[in-house]
């Protein structure tokens, strides 16, 4: 039986990591990240477990000590958010080119200027194309569960990529939710001790990790990632079925999620908490005879382009959420996926939510609304005053 | 074959490179003024000096760049330079 | 007969540094005092690039490079790792070494801040920052250990500029102020000297920082035979003291019998030849007021 918990996203996060007896975790504090390590921190000092825990002095140092640690390893953790990510940035393609299975709680928080500790996605959109998974959790289980299963995912040999859990600023890591708590030992049998075969730092065995990467081996290296985020695309699925089977619960097909598809012609394309909001919409609109349909974009690092072309087969309206904007282009990062993944179709693109602005069930209304009128590709601001 | 994230699992594999051929002066240890003293054993960035089994000090031409600074801390001058000649 | 200096080679031949290059001189002394159980950590410069060519490594021992400015963080990161897996059972009773062996730049400006989190959180490591006084993997621009008057491309000498004009930064002494239990400060050109702090450094437990002064032939312009000579007159001049500071106390380690006037050393490389006589007086000065406040007359 598991046991349940009231709890945050973060102190969710934060169980994830503990059941995961992760073995070096690095810490700097920022909202709204903060209380994921705090957590952990008292865990370790009321004797409730056993990890090194680094208080680094910065997130820069955060990442890059990760990094030092796997790359002996051992199985690490670091939680961070917006400025913090960024400033790991530089960081991030070093943990995936050399191949380093760390887990990363990321708090989704805009970027400054001006500064804001609300949420919104730029900060992990952003670093969409360092090789990192990106798994982005709807609530408090998910982010859990989505930390047990990410180290499965990471530390799977075919895989051998870092992967970052995105759960939504204050509205997750804020708010109290039910959580199932896994069983521990159950965590620990599923998920091993991570020992690489690949790297690791050892007199015995001395190794070479970190080279200069001459251009006789530097397009390799960028081929093995991509064809690593290839192979995740069936290894998240296999593990959300694995977890299922141990656990009791899954996610979608563990890259997407979909709700009220089946004879939907109008479907909204969103990732991470507000498609609360938006099922709470969709079975408002169904007591009214309205078909409305969701698809929760789970992972976008793979970006499941099969499932979602499967998924939206024979759709006429597609609408796509974005809480980030690629400033130039003049749409949201998810919106450009999706159009360069659904070429034949209509599809209308939101900014929403960006800095902690709500995202009412009203808004997701007006979204309907506009793109069942809409004719052509558009892009729009909801919630935007005048 | 590139290995996963470039790792390099052979230890000191640079020794495939010979770095003799970087050469311009070469130096020529003459073992009957060594006084095994090893200065010239530590200074030399390569490691290309050595002591044989006969606890004699020997260069090795392969690695050898010809830095020359065994010869000009060689305490007992038995250590000369001569050019390269291909 | 017992050998002056190890035998073990754990710093291959074949690697891509330059003829004379003292910085491979510094790596091998400190391998060979260091011995096997040594994990070495460097960050982006000269050293990492010319050991590491792919498929290639000049290193027989487990080494690291992540990037620039985080040799103390990832440092840190491995030392936490061996204790995680000293719980596991692996490496029993054996002391694994953590050596960061990071250049001027990488230590005294980009990364200073991730050295100084790691001094002051405590972990054992032994911190080597060798020292050519610039960036000369990218071309011999100014780094805060670049000393007065020294030509660098980015600090010119010309009609309005003597070359760089600050001091050097003191980094063994910040070093110090973070209370961490062994400081000390070395030079190629005593190889002796070195390996015993090297040695000394990796017995205690603790952060351990020795600045490492290393010509570079290519930098400093002179020729490659005089990499050791150069570095000698470094410090017999007083320019570069030999001490150490052990638990808080300070001590020379080396005290030249008669101080050599600078001249001797500044006129020998390429990177000062901008100096007048009178010029040279004033670092004279600097250098004579330096080793008063260490009491080296």
């Amino acid at each position: 039986m598991e046991k349940i918990d009231v709890i945050t996203g973060t102190t969710a996060a934060a169980i994830g990591a503990k059941l995961a007896n992760v073995e070096v975790i690095a810490a700097y504090p920022i909202t709204p990240q903060s209380e994921c390590v705090e957590v952990l921190a008292k865990f370790i000092a009321d004797g409730e477990f056993d990890a090194e825990y680094i208080k680094v002095e910065s997130e820069h140092s955060a990442m890059a000590a990760c990094i030092g640690a796997s790359a002996t390893g051992v199985r690490t953790f670091t939680a961070t958010a917006s400025q913090g990510l960024a400033l790991m940035h530089e960081m991030l393609y070093i943990a995936s080119g050399m191949r380093l299975p760390i887990v990363m709680l990321n708090t989704n928080r805009a970027l400054s200027a001006p500064i804001n500790i609300w949420c919104d996605h730029q900060d992990s959109i952003t670093e969409r194309d360092t090789g990192w998974i990106q798994i982005y959790a709807k609530d408090n289980q998910e982010t859990l569960d989505s930390i047990i299963q990410a180290y499965r995912i990471a530390e799977d040999e075919d895989i051998l990529l870092p992967v970052m859990v995105c759960i939504d600023g204050f509205i997750l890591t804020h708010t109290v939710e039910p959580v199932s708590i896994p069983d521990e030992k159950k965590v620990r049998d599923y998920l091993g001790i991570y020992e690489p075969k690949h790297a690791y730092l050892d007199p015995d065995r001395p190794i070479t990790q970190g080279p200069v990467g001459v251009p006789e081996c530097y397009m390799e290296t960028r081929k093995h990632i991509w064809d690593a985020m290839e192979r995740a695309k069936k290894v998240i699925k296999r593990v959300n079925e694995e977890y299922y089977e141990i656990f009791n619960r899954r996610y979608g097909n563990g890259l997407v999620e979909g709700y009220n598809l089946e004879n939907a012609d109008t479907v909204l394309v969103a990732m991470g908490s507000v498609c609360g909001t938006i099922r709470y919409v969709i079975d408002k609109l169904k007591e009214k005879g309205k078909n409305v349909g969701l698809l929760r974009i789970r992972t976008y690092r793979p970006f499941p382009k099969e499932e979602i072309k499967e998924m939206l087969e024979g759709v006429e309206n597609v609408g796509v959420l974005d809480r980030n904007v690629s400033f130039g282009f003049n749409m949201g990062a998810l919106g450009t996926e999706m159009l360069a993944t659904l070429r034949d179709k209509k599809i209308c693109n939101y900014i929403v939510g960006l800095g902690g602005r709500d995202i009412t069930p009203s808004n997701i209304e007006e979204i309907i609304r506009h793109l069942e009128k809409c004719e052509d590709v558009e892009t729009k601001w909801i919630g935007l005053k005048e | 074959m590139v290995t996963i994230g470039a790792i390099i699992y052979e230890p000191g594999s640079t020794v495939r490179n010979k770095t003799g051929s970087w050469r311009t002066f070469r130096p020529v240890l003459n073992s009957e003024k060594c006084i095994k003293c090893e200065i010239c054993y530590i200074f030399c960035p390569e490691g290309a000096i050595y002591e044989d089994e006969k606890g004699n000090f020997k260069i090795n031409y392969d690695y050898c760049k010809g830095c020359l600074i065994c010869s000009k801390e060689c305490p007992t001058n038995a250590i000369t330079r001569i050019r390269e000649e291909k | 007969m017992d050998k002056r200096f190890p035998r073990e080679e754990l710093f291959a031949p074949g690697h891509r540094g330059c003829a004379g290059c003292g910085a491979s001189i510094l790596v091998r002394m400190a391998l060979k005092a260091a011995g096997r159980d040594v994990i070495v950590v460097n960050s982006t410069g000269c050293l990492e690039v010319f050991t590491t060519p792919y498929p290639e490594t000049a290193w027989r021992v487990p080494w690291i490079h992540t990037a620039f400015e985080c040799g103390g963080a990832v440092a840190a990161g491995i030392e936490r790792a061996i204790k995680a897996l000293k719980k596991r059972g692996k490496f029993k009773d054996r002391k694994i070494t953590v050596m960061p062996i990071i250049g001027d730049g990488g230590t005294a400006d980009i990364g200073l801040q991730a050295l100084s989190g790691a001094l002051e959180r405590g972990h054992d490591m032994v911190y080597i920052m060798y020292d050519n006084e610039a960036y000369m993997n990218t071309g011999v621009q100014r780094s805060s250990a670049t000393p007065l008057f020294a030509s660098a491309t980015t600090a010119p000498p010309g009609k309005r500029s003597k070359g760089e004009d600050r001091p050097k930064k003191d980094m063994p002494m910040i070093a110090a102020a973070h209370g961490i239990p062994y400081v000390a400060t070395a030079c190629i050109s005593y190889p002796e000297d070195l390996m015993k702090k090297v040695k000394k450094a990796c017995e205690i437990e603790g952060p351990t920082f020795i600045h490492v002064l290393q010509p570079c032939t290519v930098g400093w312009g002179y020729n490659p035979e005089d990499t050791i000579k150069i570095g000698r007159l470094a410090v017999e001049t007083g320019f570069f003291p030999l001490y150490e500071i052990e638990h808080g106390e300070f001590r020379i380690t080396y005290r030249p019998p008669k101080r050599k006037p600078l001249k001797e050393y500044i006129r020998m490389q390429k990177r000062y030849r901008h100096l007048t006589d009178e010029d040279i007086e004033i670092l004279q000065k600097y250098v004579d007021e330096r080793c008063k406040l260490l009491g080296l007359e």
